[in-house]
């Protein structure tokens, strides 16, 4: 699906990520945990397009096309999707606007025919329905005066509707309740398919009890320093990031 | 041709694509020789067929003219000294009679409508064709062509319920005491220097009359066009709307691409006598010129409305996307007890584009209200000024103002300014004003890019919802030609 190379990227001539290497097939799910700072919405960034990122070596493969040079819109219209860390706000446009506009204009770059006023309310319907949300904020402007959670289960939502083949969730499980977390899990598992993959992005591991990771990976300083089974994640949570040579108190 | 002259033509057709109501119509013209002088206002005058008290009112308007300043001190707009001699004061299609059949029209002025969009049932009726009025029409359209109405739709229906849609110059014949009572009764001949040529030279527009207690069953629509070169155009609409009655008007503008500025300097007076209400919208697309700055329209319009009686309510609501230069204060008098006044506005300045426009609303009478909402969008090099002016008068208890004023700019080389006046001689009366100015973030266009829509769509879609508040008092059948226009004008704006 997805296969980074000795990734490095800067910010304002600031080395964030120092090689990377990652590789995720067809129907894995993979999480990548690591202490505040060290890379991981950076890493989220630089593969949906931002500006502002200078790639200084490495290379990423997506679906077998150079990803690093394409422009953010024809990384989603390939099939990749990132549930923001910080979603964004847009007074005045309707959340099914957006959605409605994003989905068409997803399959008018593939080739596939948009879909109709009818047609799409009744598949956003079904979707805002499963992830327990109201039509209320439908029809409210993209995450305006959304609390923290709704904010996320937005975000879920956009991913259910827009169906991609590689979703990275960059902590979307901070500000979610107990029940809220159990909802956006099975909204997620629900997308779990042979075809799809996800980079999960967290700092607990109590969303991996719900969203079974294939690997989990530590990031730190830029870097992946180490890589493993679910029980990493359970390790992680006992000792911190100690054993990486980072300051807890940092 | 050269290579490089072809090469200069097809990057021409390319960055000028972007305004796809640039062509002009090859036809033949009536013109006036260029200049202006006391003989041009008696040519127009008389091409009219006008009577006696219309060409003194020219005249003495004219004579005030001449001793009028341009003013281009206080508006925030940098141009060219105009030439007022290096114009055509009159340019009119030649046409004998009114034509019986589709066949009778001229073909190019039928292609003109063709091409502007205007769906082919309409457009029969556009082009002036008796009899193809449809049963169960939406909207009345008045075709303006330069410097005269080529048509008018639905006249008769209309005229079963006592509403007199037509041309201004077909109702100085059709109901003198009307157009004598209302013309200049808002906007005076004396007003400002280019609302007193507009009376001096004005040349054609749309009279409305809306009887008492007469809701108007359709939107009624002037549809104006500027085609000959060097021509100005200076339209004059009047409305009057009588006691208990309603209407709803749209007014729509496109002109040619052209390397040189053309005038336009139009009057709109509007009449709401007791609980009468006119609702009146533009959508102005004058060619902006192009992405250099050169070219476009010098749109300077006096639009004024007069809520005479209790209980009448004027709105203005504008998309005002075109012009090389806009100077337009559309206004509301409200002497009649609670009378309502209301301004919605959307302007769009891109690439060397300049706009200084706002509202007036003068409270007169006792518990009058006004509500402004004014959006601004600045992209490229643009300049953009709100410039609005409250004035409560002392005898006006209880009156209300509420103003909203919002700018967005798009790149860090255009500016917006807002200039609120507010002038309050009573104290039981209260005026808010708010302001915002805000950028599209990076993290917005990132955020829909994301989602996979491109740039140019995702500002149109930032755009869109920021004037959404104005968008939503738009007549339906435009709202969504409005919501087009926002981005089209918008394109190339960033990137
Ligand atoms: N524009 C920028 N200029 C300078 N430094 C930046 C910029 N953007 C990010 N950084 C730095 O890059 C580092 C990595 O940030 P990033 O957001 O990727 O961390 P993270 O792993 O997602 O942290 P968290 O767990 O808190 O979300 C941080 O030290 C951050 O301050
Ligand atoms: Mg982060």
């Amino acid at each position: 699906m997805i296969e980074i190379k000795n990734l490095h990227a800067s910010v304002d001539g600031k080395e964030i990520l120092k090689g990377i290497d990652l590789t995720i097939n067809p129907g894995e799910v993979h999480a990548i945990m690591g202490p505040n700072g060290s890379g991981k919405s950076t890493l989220s960034y630089v593969l949906a397009g931002r500006d502002g990122y200078e790639i200084t070596e490495g290379s990423v493969s997506f679906l077998g096309k150079d990803l690093l040079e394409m422009e953010p819109e024809e990384r989603a219209a390939a099939g990749l999707f990132l549930a923001f860390q910080y979603p964004v706000e847009i007074p005045g446009v309707a959340n099914t606007t957006f959605l409605k506009s994003a989905l068409n204009a997803i399959r008018k770059k593939r080739g596939e025919p948009e879909l109709d006023a009818m047609q799409f309310l009744k598949l956003v319907r079904e979707k805002t329905k499963a992830l327990s949300m109201t039509d209320e904020m439908l029809k409210r402007a993209v995450n305006v005066g959304f609390s923290g959670g709704e904010k996320k289960r937005n975000e879920t939502l956009q991913m259910a509707v827009l169906q991609p083949k590689f979703a990275i969730l960059d902590e979307t499980d901070s500000g979610l309740d107990i029940d809220a977390l159990k909802i956006v899990a099975e909204g997620v598992n629900a997308l779990r398919s042979p075809e799809r993959s996800m980079l999960v992005i967290t700092h607990y591991q109590r969303l991996l009890d719900y969203i079974v990771p294939d690997h989990v990976h530590v990031l730190a300083f830029g870097k992946i320093q180490r890589s493993g089974g679910k029980e990493l994640a359970l390790e992680l949570e006992k000792n911190g990031y100690a054993e990486f040579g980072v300051n807890e108190a940092a | 041709m050269a290579a490089t002259t072809e090469t200069v033509e097809q990057v021409r057709a390319v960055t000028e694509q972007k305004y796809k109501y640039g062509f002009t119509t090859d036809i033949e013209s009536d013109v006036a020789p260029k200049g202006l002088n006391e003989d041009t206002v008696r040519f127009i005058s008389a091409k009219k067929e006008e009577p006696e008290w219309l060409l003194e009112w020219r005249l003495k308007a004219f004579r005030v003219w001449q001793e009028m300043e341009e003013p281009r001190h206080w508006a925030k707009l940098s141009y060219p000294p105009i030439d007022y001699q290096d114009a055509h004061y009159y340019a009119a299609p030649k046409t004998k009679d009114r034509p019986k059949s589709l066949d009778e029209v001229d073909p190019e002025l039928l292609k003109t409508y063709e091409k502007l969009g205007i769906p082919l049932r309409e457009q029969e009726i556009l082009a002036g064709v008796e009899g193809a009025e449809g049963k169960s029409p939406a909207i009345a359209v008045d075709a303006v062509f330069d410097s005269v109405s080529v048509a008018t739709t639905f006249k008769a229906k209309l005229e079963e319920m006592g509403i007199i849609f037509c041309s201004i110059s077909e109702a100085v014949h059709k109901c003198p005491e009307l157009v004598q009572k209302y013309l200049g009764s808002i906007v005076p001949y004396t007003d400002n220097f280019y609302a007193t040529l507009n009376c001096a030279v004005f040349t054609d527009g749309s009279f409305v009359y809306i009887p008492k207690g007469v809701r108007c069953p359709m939107e009624l629509s002037t549809y104006f066009r500027i085609n000959q070169a060097n021509t100005g155009q200076f339209e004059r609409t009047l409305i009057i709307a009588d006691e208990g009655s309603y209407v709803s008007y749209l007014e729509g503008c496109t002109a040619p691409q052209r390397d040189e500025n053309q005038l336009h300097a139009a009057v709109v007076e509007l009449v709401a006598l007791d609980d009468a209400q006119i609702k009146y919208s533009t959508v102005q697309n004058w060619y902006p010129g192009n992405a250099e700055g050169v070219g476009g329209i010098y749109n300077f319009v006096t639009k004024r409305g007069a809520c005479r009686g209790r209980n009448s309510k004027i709105s203005w609501t504008q998309v005002e996307t075109g012009s090389a230069i806009t100077w337009k204060y559309p206004s509301c008098i409200l002497q009649g007890d609670n009378s309502v006044g209301e301004f919605y506005s959307v302007a769009i300045t891109n690439n060397f584009q300049q706009a200084d426009t706002g509202t007036k609303m003068i409270h007169i009478g006792k518990n009058t209200r006004s509500t402004i909402v004014s959006k601004g969008i600045s992209a490229g090099r643009a300049q953009q000024t709100y410039r609005g002016l409250v004035k409560i008068l002392p005898k006006a208890e209880g009156a209300r103002n509420h103003t909203q004023c919002d700018s967005l700019l798009i790149g860090d080389q255009c500016g917006a300014h807002t200039v609120p006046y507010i002038e309050n001689r009573n104290r039981t009366a209260r005026v808010e004003h708010e302001a915002t100015t805000a950028k599209i973030s990076e993290d917005q266009l990132f955020y829909c890019r994301q989602r996979g829509l491109s740039e140019e769509d995702a500002v149109s879609l930032i755009v869109n919802g920021f004037c959404k508040e104005v968008l939503k008092e738009l007549p339906m059948e435009f709202a969504v030609e409005a919501q087009k226009l926002v981005g089209i004008s918008l394109e190339g704006s960033v990137g």
